[in-house]
């Protein structure tokens, strides 16, 4: 793991002015957010290919899918909490209904916008975009993977979430990894328990491997960055080489990345316990990112105690019975 | 695009004129259709089918570039019906501009039929975007336009909406932006028939003055009698209305028009008919429009 935390937007807005130095059918379609984004360098490259709708989210979504329909590639973005909860309906409709090739990015998810408080706090959004069919929904852990991600969607032909944060992380990639839509990344392997996480908690789900390793804990981890659609063979190869999984999210427990790693968990030919962190189905209280995260103990320590507990709690299940 | 074009305008320069007695025929047997749709589906939205049927015959036998050999053509005029309730109309043209078997018609909302309730582009390659939500149609209408000027391209790109259905924010969020953005290729034509599902218009949320909300917007406007071929093929030629600006034509239309039951009753926006008043409407409009 690299040692420096870079914001991942930085690489989501300098891959995309690449991009579209290679491909002119690509656009950027902001709602006034031109600092948020990062996306002054794309309108200082290509002023005619950066639309500003204003402070207006259906439309933009709207727009969005109205220019696909054209032939263009639009890169809709916006802070996630506004972007996912204003423009539901035309993220259903227009976007993954139609299925139009529309590259939807959430920027400063989960906790991000910290101190400001539950508006401004994206915990839901995977929960909506999943349910949605047909939608490709992605949480790239680091500025590695986000470059990586980028270019696939891009390539990608259909609608995409792409959930970003604005939390620094160190890079827990090299920069020969290749991120693949709907593949997951197992990051480390072990026997006792897994851990399967994305965005920015997969550099500490990896700090809790090693703090577990300590205490003789065999521990997988699994970077999940593609949650929609959800490699399910990776998740029943969990079930099958470990006695338990916990996963880790900057998200509601409720049908984010826990949901959907449990729905397949319980169709495994032997299910596993689990355990789902995430923020409890609660606003949460003001405070730094950093803070929030280790109030509802999404840092390394909690991600080690939960395992360590899940690791006691099924040594006796494994035990042959007599 | 050559020799498939339609349209009051096909090229500059080049004009085709309208017979407006096929126009008419069109427009009645696009009413019957989509009444006996309605009818057999036992679901449907009537009012709305019939208020809108002059403007749609319109669009699609004397406005839209379309290339009936490729309906992906990039070059394109595209049509989006925002008030994506009115299939029966809708698809009723579409058969009548040869672009899907009539007899498909019959399927209407019938198990696994292509022909939904509301449009599905992936299923009828003719319809260029899903609507059914209200309120949807003029920001992928502003998408559309914007996507043509950015190529310095000359297709257009049309928008029907009901009247209720601007009762929708999100269509003002539009309407800012088509006017910031001077997309004088886009064209908003709103069914202006004063019914919404519960009541009439004025009594639910005032609509009027309704051309003036669109000036005021930024847009460039002509009010007209929807049912009127002189002044739908007078608006549609004089486009766009002036340089730089989006245009919408205001078109006052009757809900039910053409059947002397249904007309400006507000039931019938999603009532269906019994088999006598399907009867009763058949061949009241049989004998209007001589088919």
């Amino acid at each position: 793991m690299g040692s420096e935390a870079k914001d991942c937007r930085e690489a989501f807005s300098t891959t995309l002015v690449e991009m579209a130095g290679q491909d002119e059918r690509i656009v950027a379609v902001v709602n006034d957010s031109v600092n948020s984004t990062r996306l002054k360098s794309f309108r200082a490259n290509y002023p005619r290919r950066f639309v500003n709708v204003g402070i207006a989210e259906q439309n933009m979504v709207g727009v969005g899918a109205g220019l696909a329909n054209g032939g263009k590639v639009p890169f809709v973005c916006g802070a996630s909490c506004f972007l996912t909860a204003r423009a539901l309906e035309q993220i259903k409709v227009d976007m993954a209904y139609s299925f139009r090739n529309l590259k939807l990015c959430g920027m400063s998810s989960g906790l991000a916008y910290g101190e400001l408080g539950p508006t401004h706090h994206s915990i839901e959004d995977l929960a909506w975009t999943r349910a949605i069919a047909g939608l490709t929904v992605i949480v790239p852990s680091d500025s590695v993977e986000t470059r990586q991600a980028m270019r696939a969607i891009a390539e990608y032909e259909g609608p995409v979430f792409l959930r970003l944060s604005r939390m620094p992380v160190p890079d827990v990639h090299r920069d020969a990894y290749r991120f693949e839509i709907g593949k997951a990344d197992v990051l480390r392997d072990g026997e006792d328990v897994a851990i399967i996480a994305n965005g920015v908690m997969v550099c500490r789900a990896l700090r809790a491997a090693a703090m577990l390793d300590t205490k003789g804990i065999s521990v997988r981890v699994v970077n999940m960055a593609t949650i929609q659609p959800l490699d399910r063979e990776a998740v029943l190869e969990c079930a099958a080489k470990t006695r338990g999984i916990v996963t880790v999210e900057e998200h509601s427990v409720r049908g984010g990345l826990g949901g959907a790693v449990a729905e397949v968990v319980v169709t495994a030919p032997h299910p596993v316990p689990m355990r789902i962190l995430g923020i409890p189905g609660v606003f949460a209280p003001t405070g730094s990112p950093e803070f929030l995260l280790d109030y509802f103990g999404l840092n390394a320590a909690g991600i080690c105690e939960a395992a360590e507990k899940l690791a006691a709690a099924t040594v006796a299940e494994r035990q042959p019975r007599i | 695009m050559s020799s498939s074009e339609i349209g009051v305008e096909t090229e500059p320069g080049r004009r085709t004129v309208p017979d407006i007695a096929e126009l008419r025929r069109h427009a009645g047997w696009i009413r019957m259709q989509s009444l006996r749709m309605v009818h057999k589906a036992g679901l449907g939205h009537p009012g709305g089918d019939l208020s809108s049927a002059d403007i749609l015959a319109t669009l699609y036998f004397a406005v839209l570039r379309l290339n009936l050999a490729n309906p992906r053509d990039p070059l394109r005029d595209r049509f989006i019906m925002s008030k994506g309730h009115c299939t029966g109309a809708l698809y009723s043209t579409l058969a009548a501009r040869g672009l899907m078997p009539a007899s498909e018609l019959e399927t209407y909302m019938q198990p696994l039929s292509r022909l939904n309730g509301h449009p599905d582009r992936n299923k009828i390659e003719w319809v260029e975007a899903n609507t059914g939500p209200l309120g949807h149609g003029l920001p992928i209408g502003v998408g559309c336009a914007l996507a043509a000027q950015m190529d310095g391209a000359r297709w257009r790109t049309f928008v029907l909406t009901g009247d209720g259905e601007l009762q929708e924010g999100s269509n003002w969020e539009a309407a800012m932006a088509a006017a910031q953005f001077g997309l004088e290729g886009l064209t908003v034509i709103v069914d202006r028939n004063r019914i919404q599902q519960g009541d009439f218009t004025e009594n639910t949320i005032r609509m009027d003055p309704l051309a003036d909300r669109w000036r005021a917007f930024g847009w460039a406007v002509r009010e007209i009698d929807g049912h009127s071929w002189e002044e739908l093929l007078s608006a549609f030629s004089a486009l766009p209305f002036q340089a730089g600006r989006p245009s919408c034509i205001v078109a006052n239309t009757v809900k039910g028009k053409g059947v002397s039951e249904i007309e400006n009753r507000p039931e019938w926006h999603h009532r269906i008919p019994t088999d006598a008043e399907l009867q009763r409407a058949l061949e009241e409009l049989e004998k209007t429009y001589g088919l």
